[in-house]
């Protein structure tokens, strides 16, 4: 595996859970007074962010630097790219500066894939439009396993705006690759146009789906999508599809609420429930950062020692 | 011997036109035909051994886009391509800068075609700076020539406009040709809305948005009694819909691309923009409707809808990039390759169909017999051969069929008697 552009580039259950192993082996590392492995030392990993992100190029950023690797930030809004330069263009240009990974957040479907059929390095997708995020669904794939013992056999709500969400298509794919059951739960305008392949239910229905659901994954909702006349107000959609505490009641004891942030709450996810133990979206955000130093090193670390400790003092 | 002089014989091809089939030589002289039959003699002799001889192909869909973008393309290169993709004629879209919708960009449009080695006639526009607002000066327009009128790159979205349009134009005996697309409807999309755009998630547009324009004008014509030609339909609905109105006699007519009956929207997968176009790559059931009818005759003619877009802009990502493929050179060996029908058949909707949609069925298109302009193309239906987008002699590159072997390649163009194409080489 050279890039890791779509969930589907991992090709199934075998290799999540290689994912997976691995994440458990930096879990370990990250929980270390000195949370650093010398895997990627001599290794460049650049951002190419067109969107702003916070928390996933610090997410990625931190994982990189416990892996030792050496980074490079791309900063769109103050670089050519503002004066016209294709993408293709700055592509190259950030691979000439001697990269072994670019990590591309875009706000084009799509873009990522572009770049990887333009240069060497390895290509790693932090979102591309509204259609993926693979790293978002392999830690919310690692979160569930670790809270609830694994994914096969369990029921999965995605619920809320799954047509623009790129969390959403990433989640489908992963949860169902590891045998999980998947149910949309959202008004049939935040779905995409067809769902013809998805390895899915739907329903719109919140109150029948979550007394059988072991997860309920809430997706951000969107202000803007009122004025694209998807929905009425925001205020109907919180009746209609909100997670409130009078909907928890109805959960299983044990399952749990997920989120990939940024939380609107009293939108898609109540202040009382976004607090409550059993939702795990301060988890997820940590079991990223391992998680994508596990991406990083099954990408570029073949044939290093995956958790030796940095022996090397620290020069940085 | 002087009445000899000058001239030109067509030797051992295939004569192919709307009249028949028939094994002859064509011998051409200042510009016309002189004579077609067997074993002719003239002072040059062009070799069409094993090749069928044809009229001149007319495409009624090219974008030359000069003025304004000479970077993609000009109205000299767009002619070259079409000279070697078997075209005499060819009708150039308005969405230049500015657009085509005035007497000037008119003149200026025919003056850069008039030394092109292709006929080049061009549309106008139905509305001023085709924005959808108010009714550009046709009738300055169609004094110098122009007989089709469209907004081609969008539709003409307003109802009440568009019926005021079909009736001024049918007042001056002009043709609309209309971009079906309800703007509103597929606003923002970048491919057919359907299991692959969910899938790659990237906006969709809907095959209603274009067949609802196509019920809207189809009503329109009814009312107003207007002449309408559909411009590169691409979904069943739409394809059904114009069948009907032909047979309920509405002056209604279409044409359709080769890429919509070659490629569908599963080539959007790569995410690269050279397959996105407008409108979208559809679907397998619309790529067998768009060939059915075009062996029934449903759809009278093939256009290409030739767009060419420089490869900066088509190294953009996909929502970003402009829509459009490159298509005069690959058009007839498209059809050759891709559609099961007999070579006349072909020929009618590469030739004297458009030819009569356009008005210029006295010049181009026509039976290639004594007297009649020597327009023609030779093809060599047999020859295969590799698409490269180097080759090409458009100033863009982006064809969607790089790669692709394809069955069919003309050997000699002339037009107006003139050899611009022999052997496969533009002579100018």
């Amino acid at each position: 595996m050279k890039h890791l552009l779509s969930v589907d580039d991992l090709d199934g259950a075998d290799r999540i859970d290689e994912v997976m192993r691995l994440t458990d082996a930096f879990v370990e590392v990250s929980a270390r007074t000195i949370p650093r492995v010398p895997a990627l030392r001599g290794k460049t990993v650049a951002w190419l962010f067109y969107e702003d992100s916070t928390r996933t190029r610090l997410s990625f950023e931190t994982a990189a630097k416990r892996l030792s690797a050496d980074t490079m930030n791309f900063s769109v809004s103050t670089s050519s790219v503002k004066k016209g330069e294709s993408l293709r263009d700055t592509a190259l240009t950030v691979e000439a500066m001697g990269v072994d990974a670019i990590v591309v957040r875009h706000g084009s479907a799509g873009a990522p894939h572009r770049i990887a059929q333009w240069v060497g390095a390895t290509v790693i997708n932090a979102g591309d439009g509204w259609h993926e995020h693979p790293t978002q669904a392999l830690l919310d794939t690692y979160t569930i396993r670790d809270k609830l013992g694994g994914l096969a056999g369990r029921h999965i709500a995605i619920i809320g705006d799954i047509k623009h969400s790129r969390v959403a298509r990433s989640d489908v794919l992963a949860f169902t690759a590891m045998g999980a059951e998947v149910t949309l739960v959202a008004p049939p305008t935040l779905l995409p146009p067809s769902l013809e392949g998805w390895p899915v239910r739907v329903s719109h229905n919140l109150d029948a789906v979550l007394p059988t659901v072991d997860v309920a994954y809430l997706l951000r909702m969107q202000r803007e999508r009122m004025t694209e006349a998807l929905l009425p107000s925001l205020r109907e959609y919180t009746a209609c599809y909100g997670l409130t505490t009078r909907r928890v009641d109805l959960m299983d004891d044990k399952a749990i609420v997920m989120h990939p942030g940024p939380m609107n709450r009293g939108v898609e996810i109540s202040a009382e429930v976004a607090d409550l133990p059993r939702s795990v979206i301060v988890d997820q955000v940590r079991n990223g950062v391992a998680v994508r130093m596990a991406v990083l090193y099954l990408l570029l670390g073949a044939g290093t020692d995956l958790v030796a400790p940095d022996q090397e003092p620290d020069r940085s | 011997m002087s009445e000899r002089q000058g001239t030109t014989v067509i030797k051992g091809g295939r004569v192919v036109d709307a009249t028949g089939e028939r094994a002859a030589d064509v011998l051409v002289q200042h510009g016309q035909i002189l004579a077609v039959g067997p074993d002719l003699d003239g002072d040059a002799v062009i070799d069409a051994g094993g090749c069928i001889v044809a009229p001149g192909l007319v495409d009624l869909h090219s974008h030359l886009r000069e003025p304004g973008k000479e970077e993609a393309e000009t109205v000299e290169t767009g002619a070259r391509g079409a000279a070697l993709g078997g075209y005499t004629a060819i009708l150039a879209m308005p969405n230049t800068t500015p657009a085509i919708d005035s007497a000037g960009v008119v003149r200026e449009v025919l003056e850069l075609g008039a030394s092109a080695p292709c006929d080049v006639h061009t549309s106008g526009a139905i509305t001023v700076g085709r924005a959808g607002q108010q009714l550009a000066p046709m009738a300055e327009m169609a004094a110098l020539g122009v007989r089709i009128f469209t907004d081609d790159g969008a539709g003409v979205q307003d109802n009440r406009l568009m019926r005021r349009a079909m009736e001024y134009a049918s007042g001056l005996g002009v043709t609309l040709a209309q971009h079906c697309e309800d703007d509103a409807l597929c606003g923002g999309g970048h491919m057919h809305e359907g299991a692959w755009s969910s899938r790659l998630g990237i906006p969709g547009q809907p095959a209603e948005a274009e067949e609802l324009m196509v019920m809207r004008d189809i009503a329109l014509a009814r009312l107003t009694g207007a002449r309408i030609h559909f411009q590169h339909l691409s979904t069943a609905g739409s394809v059904r819909m114009v069948a009907e109105a032909k047979a309920a006699g509405l002056l209604v007519t279409a044409e359709a691309t080769p890429h919509h009956f070659t490629l569908t929207d599963a080539c959007c997968a790569s995410y690269d923009p050279v397959f996105k176009v407008n409108p979208p790559l559809r679907t397998d059931a619309d790529v067998a409707a768009v060939k059915a009818a075009l062996a029934s005759g449903a759809i009278d003619a093939i256009a290409t809808d030739h767009a060419p877009h420089t490869t900066e802009d088509k190294e953009q990502p996909f929502d970003e990039a402009p829509p459009g493929m490159l298509g005069l050179e690959t058009a007839l060996a498209l059809a050759l390759t891709e559609l099961d029908l007999p070579i006349a058949q072909i020929l009618a909707l590469l030739s004297w169909r458009p030819a009569a949609i356009l008005g210029i069925g006295h010049v181009h298109g026509g039976p290639v017999a004594e007297g009649a302009p020597a327009n023609l193309c030779v093809i060599d239906p047999s020859a295969t051969w590799v698409v490269d987008p180097v080759a090409l002699a458009s100033r863009s590159r982006n064809t969607p069929f790089a790669g692709r072997t394809l069955r069919g390649k003309v050997r000699h163009t002339l037009l107006h008697g003139e050899p611009v194409v022999l052997d496969g080489v533009a002579q100018r």
